[in-house]
C-alpha cells in the first residue's frame, strides 16, 4: 500500500483556483496543505515533507506586468534554490494556467538548456481572453502526471496562453526530447487550427515538462473537469471512469505514493 | 560598465515593445477599432507599454528591472531612457497616461515588485513613484486632427486619461515630472443653509451635487434652524448620501395615490399605497412565507437555504451612469460592487457565480448622429464586456448567465446589471454590532476617486456629465478585492469563532453610507485622519464620501481585535481602526481632533420627509412604434418561412452572444453543470446551473427574464411576463419551482410625472401578482431611476433626436433555484434522432396566473422526471426560433408539422408560458402535449406548411445567420 502523498498548494494574492485544486488532491487521497507564499518564503523547510508542489491558476498579483511575472519574481528572489533542490531530490511540481505561466517565467519550464530566453507564454493570438473546452494529446512518456498516448478533455480560460519559442528549432527540439507534455489537437489530428488551438501556440503546445518529467505545467485546467457534470456534453453521453481532469491527480498520487520515502 | 551607467538619476522610463508585429495582438485590435470609426485608410498600429519611474536609479538598475520584471525575454524588447518622455523616431505617435489621482493598480504592482528586486540586489537605489502609460505608433494618418480623433474615440477616455499627440506638426509636451497633489490646510466649512430662500436651496442642491428635492432641503433647513446652527459640509453630504434615491429608494417607499387602469381585470381603480414597496414586492414575500427564505430585504443580499448546513445569497445591482461615461471602469466596478455586496452579506459569503445583463443601443447606430457627450454603443458594449470580464475573471468567479438587449433608447443611458451569487454557512447569517466594537476599514486605500457616485446616480445624465462627474468614475482593482475576500473568510472561519460581529461593504456613499448604516441603531465616533489614503491632500469630506473601491467595514469586538488584525496582515491586506461604535445614536466624525460632523441617527435615518405622490396610467390607444426603436427591428411578416426564420435569427436580440460569453471565465471554481453555451455547437442555454458544494449533488440554477416588448404596452404585463420568463428559464434546466426565489431590478426614466410613476406602480403590482401566483418570493431588489439623457437644442436639431431620451421602462427579474440533483439537469440541445418535439403552451396572458402556474409545474415535473431529453423556452422569435436554436446547438435536423390545433399562435411570436420539449415518442404521448415535429437524420429544419407545401433550410445556414451579427462584438464589415 502506498503512503499518503503530501502536497503543498501555493496561495498568493490573485491565485483563485486553490479551493478546487485542494478538492482534487483530497478526492484522490493525497494530503494537501494550503500555504501562502509568504509562509513558504519564511519557512522553505515546509518543502521537506512534501512530495508535490502545486501552483494553481488565477491572476497572481493581477498579472499586472505579464502573466505570472510578479509571482515568478517573488519566488525566484526567495525560494528558487529550495525549489530546485526539491525537484532534484524527486519532488514533483504541477503548475496550472497561471501556475504554468509562473513556472515558465521562473525558468523551471522547460528547464535545462532552454532558459528564460527560449520559451515564454504570452498574449493569445486573438488578443483577448477566451474560454472553451479543448482536447489534449499526451505526447510524452516521461511525465508522471500523464499516461502516454491518451487524450484528455478540459477547458482553457486565459488571455495569455500562447506558448512562443525563440525559434522553430527550439520548439522542435522540445518535442523531440519529450518536453512537450500535451498539445491541443483537433478532430483530424492537427495541432494548430483555431479554435481547437485556442491561442495560437507554436506546434499546439498546451503544456510542458522538464527533462525529469516531474515538473509539469499546462494552460488548460484539469481542476475544472473533476465531475462528469463538468463536461460540456455530459447531458448527451455516457460517463465512465474518472473525469479526465481527476486522472492527472490520480496519476501523480500513484507515482509519488509508490516512491517509498525518497523525500523524507 | 561605463561610469554613467551607474550614475543615479531621478526620472526614467522603460518602453516595452512586442518583438514582432505577429506578437502585437493589442495593436491589431486597436487598428480594427480605428478602422471601424471610419478611418479605414490607417495602415498600421504598433503598441508599446511605458513604465515611468521617479526615484534614484542608475541605468544599470533600470535595465535590471526591465530584463527581470518588465519585458518578456522571448516575446518583447525594451528600451530604457532618461526622463519621463521621449520623442525618438519620426513616426506619428500617441501616448496615453492616466490622469493624476486616477487609480492605477498596475503601477502599484510594478512599484512593489521593483522595490523587492532592488532591496535584494541594489540597496542603493530607491523608487518614490511609478506610473504606466501606453504608446501607439500610427502609420497612415493624414493629419493631426485624425490622430486626435483616434486618441479620443478609440485609445483613451478623457474622464480618466490624458493623451499626447506627436506628428503632422503637432508635438504635445509630456510633463517632465509627476504632478504633485495639492495639499490643503484643515478648514472647517459650514453651509449657511438657514438664510437661504427656496431658490437658494434648489441651487445649493444642484450645484453642490446633493440632488435633493426642495422639500428635503427645507426639512434639513428646518432641522438646523431648530438646532440654531448651520450644518457642516460633511453633515450635509452625509444627509444627501443617506437620503439619495440610490441609497434609500424613496420613490418606491413613498405613499402613492394611483388612479387608472385596473391590474389585469379591466376598468379603472383608485388605490392608495402607504409604502409602495412594502405593499407590493415585500408583501408577496410575506404572503408566501417560505421557511427556506433565510434573510430577505434586510441585508446586502437575499439569502435562501441550500441544504441543512449552507445557504446561498443572491444580489443584482445596476451601475448605469458610471458605465455611460466610462464603460470599462463603470462595469468593472459594477460587478466589483455587487460581489462586495455578497461578501458583506451575513458575516460574509463566498461569491461563486456572477451574472450580467446589458441594455444598449444598436451597434449599427449612425456615428454621425451621435449626440455630444455620448459614447458610441459599440464602444459602450465592448467596454462593459471588458469590464465585467476583467473583474470577474481576476476575482476567480465564473460569469454564468446573462443577456443583452438592444434598443436605441438606451443610447445615452445604457443599463448594466451585475449579479452575484454567494455561498455561506447557515450559522454565519446573523450579524450585529455592539457598542464598544471597533470600526475597522479594510482593503484598498481611499482616494479622490468616486466622489458623489450615489448622488450622481440619482440624477439624469446630460452632455456635460462626462466632465462634471468624471470624479464619480471609479477604477477597480480585482486582486485587492480577492485579497480582502481571502482574509475575510479566514477571519470568518477562525478556529476561535468569527473574529468580527458585523460587516458591510463600502459602496455608494463610501464610509458615509457604510458606517452610517452599521451604526444606525448604535452611534459611532470616527476619526477620519486614521483612514489610509492613496495620496496626501484629501479634504476631510472627500475622505468621508469617497467611493474608492475594494473597501469593507468591519465591526470588531475588542477581545478579537489583535487576532483580526493579524489575519489581515498575514494576507497583506491593510486593516485600520478608524473609530468605535457607541450607544448614544450620535454619529460623531472628527478630523485631527476637530468635530466635523455631529449627526443624530434618528434624523439621519428617519428624518426624510414622507411624500404623497399621485400616479396614473392608461393603456396607450394603440401601441405605436417608438421613434427610437432599435434599427434592427424590421417588418419581416411578408417573407417566406425560411427567409423569415433566417432574418429572425439575425435579430440582434436573438443572435448568438458567444463573442461575449467566451470572454468570461464560466468554469472557474470547477462548479459548472449547465453552461451558458449548450451542445456540441454552442446553442443558447436557458439558464445556468452550478454545484455549490463539491461533495454534494445539490445545484443552484440562475436565470433571468426581461420583457421589453411589453414595456410600452403595459408595465403590469411586462412584469408578469418577466417573472414568467425567468421561471421558464430555470424550469428548462431542471430547477424546482417550489424552491425558486426571485429578484427585482427596476430601471426607470424620471418618475416626476404621474404617468411615469403610474407605470412603476403597475410594474410593482404585476411583479407582485405573478410572484404570489407562481409561489416565487422576492428576496432582494434594487431600483435605479432617472435613467434619461438630455441634450441641447442644437444637438437635438443636428442629430434629429429628441432633446430628452428616456429609456424604456425596464424591469429585470432574476431567478435563483435550488436543484435537488444536478445529474438530472437538462440542456437545450437536441439529443437523438427519432425522438419528437412537443409544444407545451398555456400563455398566462390567455389562461391567467393560476392555470399558468399549474402548467409550469407540470412541465417542471416532466423535466425532472428524466423524460425530457431537451427543453427550451419560447421567447424572442417565437416557436420557430426556439426550434432552430435547438437544431443549431446539436447540428441535428427537425421536421416540423405544426397544426393549428396543436399551436394556434404565429410561429414567430414570443408566446409566454410556452416550452418546446424533446421526448421519446412514447413519453410524448403520455405527456398529453401535442407533437409538432420529429428529430431527423439530416441537418435540415423542414417545415410543413398548411396545404402540404414544405420549406426547408440547412442547420448550417441557420447557424450562420444566428452567429454572424455579433460575431465580433457587433462589428459588421
Amino acid at each position: 500500500m502506498s503512503k499518503k502523498v503530501n502536497v503543498l498548494v501555493l496561495r498568493a494574492a490573485g491565485i483563485n483556483c486553490d479551493e478546487e485544486v485542494m478538492h482534487c488532491w483530497k478526492l484522490v487521497g493525497a494530503s494537501p496543505k494550503l500555504v501562502h507564499v509568504n509562509q513558504l518564503t519564511e519557512h522553505p523547510e515546509l518543502l521537506d515533507e512534501m512530495s508535490i508542489i502545486t501552483i494553481p491558476g488565477g491572476f497572481s498579483y493581477g498579472d499586472d506586468i505579464g502573466a505570472g511575472q510578479i509571482l515568478a519574481q517573488r519566488l525566484l528572489l526567495s525560494v528558487a534554490e529550495p525549489m530546485r533542490a526539491f525537484v532534484a531530490r524527486g519532488g514533483g511540481v504541477l503548475g496550472i494556467c497561471n501556475g504554468f505561466q509562473v513556472l515558465v517565467k521562473m525558468g523551471l519550464l522547460p528547464g535545462g538548456d532552454a532558459g528564460r530566453d527560449q520559451v515564454t507564454v504570452t498574449y493569445n493570438d486573438s488578443a483577448r481572453f477566451e474560454a472553451r473546452w479543448v482536447k489534449l494529446e499526451v505526447c510524452t512518456d516521461k511525465c508522471p502526471f500523464l499516461l502516454p498516448g491518451t487524450f484528455l478533455e478540459m477547458p482553457v480560460e486565459h488571455a495569455e496562453g500562447r506558448v512562443v519559442t525563440a525559434s522553430d528549432e527550439t520548439a522542435k527540439q522540445l518535442l523531440a526530447e519529450g518536453r512537450v507534455a500535451v498539445r491541443y489537437v483537433d478532430e483530424s489530428g492537427g495541432y494548430e487550427s483555431y479554435p481547437q488551438n485556442p491561442n495560437g501556440s507554436t506546434l499546439g503546445i498546451a503544456g510542458l515538462c522538464d527533462d525529469t518529467g516531474r515538473v509539469f505545467g499546462l494552460m488548460p485546467h484539469p481542476d475544472r473537469h473533476i465531475a462528469h457534470t463538468n463536461h460540456p456534453q455530459w447531458t448527451r453521453r455516457a460517463c465512465n471512469g474518472s473525469p479526465d481532469g481527476i486522472t492527472v491527480f490520480e496519476n501523480a498520487v500513484r507515482f509519488w505514493g509508490a516512491q517509498a520515502s525518497i523525500l523524507t | 560598465m561605463p561610469e554613467n551607467n551607474l550614475e543615479l538619476q531621478r526620472f526614467w522610463h522603460v518602453q516595452v515593445l512586442p518583438r514582432s508585429a505577429k506578437l502585437d495582438g493589442h495593436g491589431r485590435d486597436v487598428l480594427a477599432d480605428i478602422r471601424h470609426v471610419g478611418l479605414e485608410h490607417i495602415e498600421g498600429v504598433r503598441s508599446s507599454k511605458l513604465y515611468l519611474f521617479d526615484g534614484r536609479l542608475s541605468e544599470q538598475h533600470v535595465t535590471m528591472l526591465a530584463e527581470r520584471l518588465l519585458a518578456d525575454p522571448v516575446a518583447e524588447t525594451f528600451v530604457c531612457r532618461r526622463g519621463l518622455s521621449s520623442r525618438e523616431g519620426e513616426s506619428d505617435a500617441i501616448e496615453v497616461q492616466r490622469l493624476p489621482g486616477v487609480m492605477n493598480p498596475v503601477a502599484m504592482s510594478v512599484m512593489e515588485a521593483s522595490l523587492a528586486i532592488l532591496e535584494k540586489d541594489a540597496p542603493d537605489a530607491t523608487i518614490a513613484q511609478v506610473q504606466t502609460a501606453r504608446r501607439y505608433e500610427i502609420t497612415g494618418a493624414r493629419s493631426a486632427d485624425e490622430l486626435e480623433q483616434i486618441a479620443g474615440s478609440v485609445l483613451a477616455n478623457s474622464c480618466i486619461e490624458t493623451w499626447y499627440v506627436h506628428g503632422h506638426g503637432r508635438c504635445d509636451d509630456i510633463p517632465g515630472e509627476f504632478p504633485i497633489p495639492p495639499t490643503r490646510p484643515f478648514e472647517l466649512r459650514s453651509v449657511a443653509i438657514r438664510s437661504l430662500d427656496d431658490d437658494g436651496l434648489t441651487k445649493l442642491s444642484r450645484e453642490g451635487h446633493l440632488f435633493l428635492s426642495l422639500e428635503e432641503m427645507q426639512t434639513i433647513q428646518a432641522y438646523y434652524s431648530k438646532l440654531e446652527r448651520d450644518p457642516t459640509d460633511l453633515e450635509l453630504e452625509t444627509l444627501a448620501q443617506t437620503w439619495s434615491e440610490h441609497c434609500v429608494h424613496k420613490t418606491l417607499k413613498a405613499a402613492i395615490d394611483y388612479t387608472g387602469a385596473d391590474f389585469g381585470t379591466g376598468g379603472d381603480v383608485n388605490v392608495r399605497f402607504d409604502n409602495l414597496l412594502k405593499e407590493t414586492i415585500v408583501h408577496a414575500t410575506q404572503t408566501l412565507d417560505r421557511d427556506w427564505c433565510l434573510s430577505v430585504f434586510v441585508d446586502n443580499a437575499g439569502i435562501i437555504a441550500l441544504d441543512d448546513e449552507y445557504a446561498v445569497a443572491f444580489k443584482v445591482e445596476t451601475h448605469n451612469h458610471p458605465s455611460a461615461i466610462e464603460p470599462y471602469g463603470g462595469a468593472a466596478t459594477g460587478i466589483g460592487g455587487c460581489i462586495r455586496d455578497i461578501m458583506g452579506c451575513g458575516l460574509g459569503a463566498k461569491p461563486i457565480a456572477s451574472t450580467d445583463i446589458f441594455c444598449v443601443a444598436s451597434p449599427d447606430f449612425d456615428a454621425d448622429r451621435l449626440p455630444e457627450g455620448v459614447l458610441h454603443p459599440r464602444r459602450v458594449l465592448k467596454g462593459v464586456v471588458g469590464g465585467v470580464r476583467d473583474y470577474g475573471n481576476r476575482m476567480g468567479i465564473p460569469t454564468v448567465n446573462g443577456a443583452i438587449h438592444f434598443d436605441d433608447r438606451y443610447l445615452g443611458n445604457p443599463l448594466v446589471f451585475c449579479g452575484s451569487v454567494g455561498l455561506l454557512p447557515r450559522n454565519r447569517i446573523e450579524k450585529k454590532s455592539y457598542p464598544g466594537d471597533y470600526v475597522v476599514v479594510v482593503g484598498g486605500r481611499t482616494g479622490r476617486d468616486g466622489i458623489h457616485g450615489a448622488t450622481f446616480s440619482s440624477a439624469e445624465l446630460t452632455d456635460t456629465h462626462a466632465d462634471e462627474f468624471s470624479h464619480a468614475v471609479q477604477i477597480g482593482n480585482a486582486v485587492e478585492e480577492k485579497k480582502v475576500l481571502d482574509a475575510m473568510l479566514i477571519a470568518r472561519d477562525h478556529q476561535s469563532g468569527c473574529l468580527y460581529s458585523s460587516v458591510t461593504d463600502c459602496g455608494a456613499g463610501g464610509l458615509s453610507s457604510a458606517v452610517g448604516e452599521m451604526a444606525e441603531m448604535l452611534g459611532a465616533d470616527i476619526e477620519l485622519e486614521k483612514v489610509p489614503l492613496k495620496y496626501a491632500g484629501l479634504r476631510y469630506d472627500e475622505i468621508w464620501i469617497s467611493e474608492a473601491q475594494e473597501r469593507m467595514v468591519f465591526s470588531v469586538p475588542p477581545t478579537n481585535l489583535d487576532a483580526f488584525l493579524a489575519v489581515f496582515a498575514a494576507e497583506e491586506v491593510e486593516a485600520t481602526v478608524i473609530g468605535r461604535f457607541t450607544d448614544d445614536r450620535q454619529l460623531c466624525v472628527k478630523y485631527q481632533g476637530n468635530v466635523v460632523a455631529q449627526l443624530d441617527m434618528g434624523f439621519l435615518h428617519d428624518g426624510l420627509p414622507k411624500t404623497v405622490r399621485t400616479a396614473t396610467w392608461q393603456p396607450p390607444e394603440k401601441p405605436e412604434p417608438q421613434a427610437l426603436a432599435c434599427a434592427d427591428v424590421r417588418s419581416l411578416g411578408s417573407l417566406p418561412f425560411a427567409d423569415r426564420l433566417l432574418a429572425e435569427l439575425s435579430e440582434l436580440n436573438t443572435a448568438s452572444k458567444e463573442w461575449v460569453i467566451r470572454q468570461y471565465d464560466h468554469e472557474v471554481q470547477g462548479r459548472s453543470v449547465i453552461k451558458p453555451l449548450a451542445g456540441p455547437c454552442s446553442g443558447p442555454s436557458d439558464a445556468a446551473v452550478i454545484r455549490p458544494r463539491y461533495d454534494r449533488d445539490t445545484g443552484v440554477a440562475v436565470g433571468c427574464g426581461l420583457c421589453l416588448e411589453w414595456s410600452d404596452r403595459d408595465p403590469y404585463w411586462m412584469a408578469i411576463l418577466g417573472v414568467d420568463e425567468a421561471l421558464r428559464n430555470v424550469i428548462c434546466v431542471g430547477a424546482d419551482p417550489e424552491r425558486t426565489a426571485i429578484l427585482d431590478n427596476f430601471c426607470w426614466p424620471k418618475v416626476d410625472s404621474p404617468e411615469s410613476l403610474g407605470a412603476l406602480v403597475r410594474a410593482c403590482k404585476g411583479a407582485t401578482d405573478a410572484a404570489i401566483a407562481f409561489g416565487l418570493p422576492f428576496i432582494s431588489g434594487k431600483d435605479s431611476l432617472n435613467n434619461e439623457f438630455a441634450m441641447s437644442e442644437a444637438e437635438s436639431a443636428r442629430t434629429g433626436l429628441p432633446r430628452q431620451i428616456a429609456i424604456p421602462n425596464t424591469l429585470l427579474i432574476s431567478a435563483m433555484s435550488v436543484v435537488r440533483d444536478v445529474s438530472r439537469c437538462v440542456s437545450m440541445d437536441l439529443k437523438s434522432r427519432g425522438s419528437v418535439l412537443v409544444v407545451a403552451s398555456a400563455p398566462v396572458t390567455e389562461v391567467g396566473l393560476e392555470k399558468a402556474m399549474a402548467h409550469h409545474r407540470k412541465v417542471s415535473e416532466l423535466v425532472t422526471s428524466g423524460k425530457v431529453l431537451a427543453a427550451h423556452d419560447v421567447s424572442d422569435g417565437g416557436l420557430a426560433v426556439a426550434v432552430a436554436e435547438m437544431c443549431i446547438a446539436s447540428n441535428l435536423g427537425v421536421s416540423l408539422d405544426v397544426s393549428s390545433d396543436a399551436y394556434s399562435h404565429d410561429l414567430f411570436a414570443d408566446v409566454p408560458t410556452t416550452y418546446v420539449l424533446e421526448m421519446s415518442r412514447e413519453d410524448a404521448k403520455s405527456s398529453g402535449f401535442p407533437v409538432i415535429g420529429e428529430v431527423t437524420e439530416d441537418s435540415k429544419l423542414t417545415m410543413s406548411l398548411n396545404g402540404g407545401q414544405t420549406s426547408d433550410v440547412g442547420v448550417d445556414e441557420l447557424a450562420k445567420a444566428w452567429r454572424t451579427p455579433l460575431a465580433n462584438g457587433g462589428w459588421r464589415s
